[in-house]
Order: structure tokens, then sequence, then C-alpha cells
């Protein structure tokens, strides 16, 4: 099932970069955040920030190239923006071979329908820094890091072919190890939800992808000592007014453990938890590593309140992750076919 | 409290007071506590209820067994010596023995033998032979409370309180005075808490039937009910007692107790425990496209 969910949602996110119909251009216009609303407040004193919240919007990370440099639309254009974002991420299509038709059929079935909306606000990129919604260009790679990536690509190859060598060659969402329950958090297909716990003295985030928890301590301890890493990172966090801030570190070093395999060493994560209204919390992140990207960068996701009567259930992935053995068996299958890996052209 | 004590308008009820306190503190006075028993306590407040949030771990060896336990060696000795070897431990079941149905008791004995054996390559059998612990699936209910790892309740003022286990960083979210009803079975159940005076109480229903209850085989099924009740008794114990209820498994409920102890060390904080990387290689590793060097090919290409 992974396997096709990824392959087919990866095509569809190409899709959404390239295919766009070119607006106008339109005045800048930076997101509102309301100021009336008052912030509630828990008992011991904290902004209160506990509730179901979902993060689920079309809206790219990145600005497609076909909306030029604006970052936020008309109505109209939006409108027109969701539409088109939209057609590229469902399977109500038919535009591909039968295969391609039965992969969308079946991911169908796991689309968060919040998923098919772009923000409120109409921006064309989830990112806000820099101002072009793009991610900063990478600085060269040493060495060793592009041999691991080479090696992942090689990899990745073999897993789109259905050649997996061994389990060890799916990802790490394949093997429900982590899957966007390690921050940032950005959208997906589906559970898209968090639930945010609050008791005295820490923040405690429960995503639903998987069932892991980040329970933050909000009192200045220190981060864990540096050779004691985990695949969520460390979090610590302070309010600075009525927004949470998390710093993370202490990620694993395995490769794909970290966000975009930037550099565990000098990687640095921070994120802005604000009520903004009743109904909205602003998620901001930060990233910066000077050995992956050129300039630090941030983006914005809205998370809305979910209606309290929806709730989050528990999501088992590796308890019944059939999918894997599946992807095994049928790589053994196809090599005794003498199926092989198509070569890969080399990116760039 | 003392100054109802010395008013003089309800005597007799300030005489009885005053017996009943000097029954109290000459019971505990200058004694060292009794083991599982505490004075009487009244946990600290948070949004009126007992304030239960802190870093909590069993220490009862009750992950081996749940009952009477001897020490005994690992599953192989002959790799891990006393690596694998599990302690002795007495039973946490009130009574002492889990009171089986015939053929159940005989499934337990069955599950032990096989505990160690796996065989996911045939989708319906996939969870039917070993301790789901080796596998790294999520522990269920009561089991989770007694893995040796620390848990952490997280509760605030809201109407859910979250419980984190540290073992395959499972959670478990309570829902306090809840009517609605499960959607689904799930590995840890649907939980839903009340206050009985300084107990929470939490009903848990709607489970997979595949968990264990400890590495002896005890097991149940899917008509488990879990009823557990987490009872502060100082600002460093909380009494833990579960009533276990399946009709299928089981000739009565049964029920086990034990303490939860506080972590007090400066600055504790839940670690990671995922364990999916540690249990792929029994899962997974006979799909693996070559037989690694100097092991025997084991069906690699089945």
């Amino acid at each position: 099932m992974s396997r096709r969910f990824e392959s087919s949602v990866g095509a569809a996110l190409a899709a959404a970069i390239v295919s766009f119909p070119a607006l106008a251009g339109q005045a800048p216009k930076a997101p509102a955040i309301a100021t009336t609303w008052a912030v509630p407040h828990t008992p011991w004193g904290d902004p209160d920030l506990q509730g179901v919240w979902n993060d689920a919007t079309s809206t790219p990370l990145a600005r497609p190239g076909g909306v030029s440099d604006k970052p936020v639309l008309t109505d109209e254009e939006a409108a027109d923006f969701q539409r088109e974002l939209a057609y590229n991420l469902t399977r109500d299509r038919r535009d591909g071979g039968p295969q391609v038709d039965v992969n969308r059929a079946y991911n169908e079935h796991w689309m968060d329908a919040r998923r098919l909306t772009i923000t409120k606000d109409h921006r064309t990129s989830l990112i806000i820094d820099p101002p072009d919604g793009k991610i900063p260009p990478l600085v060269p790679l040493s060495p060793e890091r592009q041999q691991a990536r080479a090696a992942q690509a090689d990899a990745a190859a073999r897993f789109a072919a259905g050649l997996p060598d061994n389990h060890l060659e799916l990802s790490l969402p394949v093997r429900c190890i982590i899957r966007t329950d390690s921050p940032p958090y950005l959208p997906t297909i589906y559970n898209n939800d968090f639930q945010i716990f609050q008791s005295p003295g820490y923040v405690t985030i429960a995503p639903e992808m998987i069932h892991s928890a980040r329970i933050i301590p909000l009192d200045g301890r220190p981060h864990l000592g540096s050779t004691l890493r985990q695949w969520l990172g460390d979090s610590r966090g302070h309010w600075q007014g009525n927004t949470l801030v998390v710093e993370t570190s202490n990620f694993r070093t395995d490769q794909g453990a970290i966000f975009q395999d930037a550099d565990p060493a000098t990687f640095r994560i921070t994120e802005r938890f604000t009520r903004v209204d009743a109904q909205t919390i602003h998620y901001e992140f930060t990233v910066e590593d000077p050995h992956t990207w050129t300039k630090p960068w941030t983006a914005m996701i809205p998370w809305t309140r979910i209606d309290p009567a929806e709730q989050m259930y528990e999501y088992a992935c590796h308890e019944d992750n059939y999918d894997i053995v599946h992807l095994l068996q049928g790589a053994r299958i196809r090599e005794k076919k003498g199926e092989t890996v198509p070569k890969r052209i080399p990116a760039r | 409290m003392r100054s109802r004590i010395g008013s003089a308008l309800i005597p007799v009820g300030s005489i009885a007071a005053l017996v009943v306190l000097w029954l109290v503190v000459t019971a505990t006075a200058g004694q060292a506590p009794t083991a599982g028993r505490f004075p009487s306590y009244r946990a600290p407040r948070l949004a009126s209820h007992p304030d239960l949030n802190g870093v909590w771990q069993a220490f009862v060896t009750a992950n081996w067994d749940v009952q009477d336990h001897d020490a005994q060696p690992g599953p192989h000795p002959e790799l891990m010596g006393a690596y694998g070897a599990g302690p002795a431990g007495q039973s946490i079941v009130e009574g002492g023995e889990i009171p089986y149905q015939p053929w159940a008791l005989a499934k337990k004995k069955e599950n032990f033998e096989k505990r160690m054996m796996v065989d996911v390559t045939d989708d319906k059998k996939w969870h039917d032979l070993g301790d789901p612990e080796m596998k790294c699936y999520m522990p269920g209910v009561p089991r989770a409370t007694y893995m040796p790892f620390p848990f952490q309740i997280v509760q605030g003022s809201s109407d859910y309180i979250l419980i984190a286990y540290e073992f395959a960083s499972t959670t478990r979210i309570i829902r306090m005075n809840w009517k609605i009803e499960a959607p689904a079975d799930s590995w840890m159940g649907w939980s839903r808490g009340r206050w009985e005076g300084d107990t929470l109480v939490v009903d848990v229903t709607d489970f997979r039937e595949q968990t264990w209850f400890d590495r002896a085989g005890d097991f149940h099924s899917d008509a488990l009910h879990v009823v557990e009740r987490y009872t502060p008794v100082s600002l460093y114990h909380i009494k833990y007692e579960a009533t276990i209820e399946d009709p299928k498994v089981f000739t009565r409920p049964w029920k086990i107790s034990f303490p939860l102890y506080r972590r007090m060390e400066d600055h504790i904080q839940l670690l990671e425990f995922k364990c999916v990387p540690f249990t792929e290689e029994l899962l997974y590793g006979r799909l693996r496209k070559q037989p690694r060097a100097g092991e025997p090919s084991s069906g690699g290409s089945r």
C-alpha cells in the first residue's frame, strides 16, 4: 500500500509544481493576525493551546513556478489555484494509464478532504521567508553526504521498481519508524490532526500520525547530552508573550531521520505556536543549517481547530504493516522472473 | 479542621474527631510505613482534581509473568548468557492465579511455548504467533503500566488526560466523562475516565485481541474489559489497581494491584524506545535479497 501511495502522491506533487495557470501580478499582502481576540489561559496561567487541531492544506511548501513571484492571490485567482492543486492531488482524473488510475482510486480512500483547500489567507506557498516563497539554494554537500544521498536515491529507485533488496531500503515512513510526527510538521495526505495537551510546566503535542507524543518541558532545563539522540529530537519550550517557542536538537543521524537530510551536527529548528483566534493556531517553523541551505528559511501553516466531537483515534502503523512483507515478497518474485531496476538518470 | 475541633458548638462531633485523630496518630507515629500501606493522604489539586502529573514507573516484574515466577533463563542462553534471563517475582494477581477457562489455560501454555516464533508471510496468520512485545507492538492495557519502562501522565484542565509510555512511544488518550463509544477496536483500547473521590477510574474497552499480559503467554480475547484505578497515596506513589474481565477466556473477573513510583531524577523525561528497528530483522530478515555471509539461506525467496 505505502509504495503505491507514495509514488502516486509524489507524482501528483511534481505535477502540482509544473502545471499551473499563469496569474496576473498582485501587490503582496502579509497574513493578517487578529488583534482584538484575547487568548484564554490555563488555570496555571499559560496561554491555552489545548484542543485537537488540523494542519491540512493544499498550499504547497514552496511557491510553484507558474505563479511567478506573487505571494498572495485575489479571491478569483485563489479559486483557480485551489482547483488546480486539488486536481493534481486527487485521483479524480483519467489522464494516466490503467495502473495510474488504480493507484489514484486507491489513494482516494486515504485523502483527507481538508488537504484539498488552500490556506484562508490565499498564499501561494507555506514558506513566508525568503519572500520568493522558495527553499533557499543548497550549499555544496560534503562528499560523504553526497554519497549517502546517492545511495538513498539508488534504494529509492529499487523501491520504485518494486525491487527493494531488504527492509532497510524502505523509507522510515514505510517502516513506520517516523512519519509526519517529527518536526517540522507538514501537511500530508492523511492524519493531519494534532492534539495539544498542557500541564503545569509542559506542552505536549500528540500527532495522529503513528502515536508518539512530544512532551516539551518549559522549565528551562538544558537539552539532553549531545550523544543522546532521538528520532523526534529533544524539544525545549518557552513562552514569548502568547507564543510558544520550541527549539529541538539531538536528532538521530540516520539517513532520512532529519528534515530534508540536513546535517544533524548543524541543523537547527525553531517552531512558534501562536493562537490567533478561537479556531486557529499559527504554526511557524524556521530551519537553518549552513551545511545544507545558503540561508535560514521560515514557513507558516495555519492549524484549524476541529470539532471536539471529531476525535483523534489510535493510528497503529507497524502493528499491521502487511505491506512491508508484500513489498519484499513481490521483490523476490520479480527477481526470480529476472526483472531488473531501470537505469536511473542521475539528477542534474 | 483544627478550628472545628476547637469549636464548642458541636462537642460530640469534636470528641469523635479527636478520637479518630488520636487513632490515626498512634497508628502511624514513630513507625516506618508498612509496605503497601500509607497514612491517609490528600493529593495536591489541579483544576479541582487530584494532580497525577509526573513520570511514573512500576517496579514489579509482572512483564515476565503476572503470576508468581522463579528467576528464569532467557530463551537462548547459549547466545545471551545471563543477559536474556528474567528476574523472579511475586504475583500481582489477587489470590495469586488467573482464573482461566480450561481451554484458555492450555492456550496460554501454547503461547508461552511459541512466544519467540514469528511468521508474517501470511496476512491471516500475521498475529497468531509470538509475544507482541517481541514484535514491538503497542502493549495494551494493563501491560503498558508494568512494562519495565517509565510513563508520563499529562493532566491539564481539559477533558482529556494523556498517558505517554516510553515503550514503543505508545500513547493513549483518556476521555473524561465521555459517553461516545469506540469507533473501532484498538491496541490500547478505548479509555473513558472519571474521578471517584481522589481516584482516577478508567474504563477501557474495545481492545484488539492480540495483546498479551506478559511474556508467559497470558492473554485475552476481544471481549477484554479493564477498569483501572489510579489512587495517589503520597506525593511519590500511586496505588494502581485493575479489574480484568473477559467472559470468553476467564471464569470470573480478576484483579491486579501494585504501586507506581514517581521517578525523582532531576530533569527526568521520557526518552525514546522506538523498537521497530530492533525487531525488523526478526520479522522481515527472511525476505532479504541475499542471505548474509555466514548464514544459511532460510527461504529468502518465499
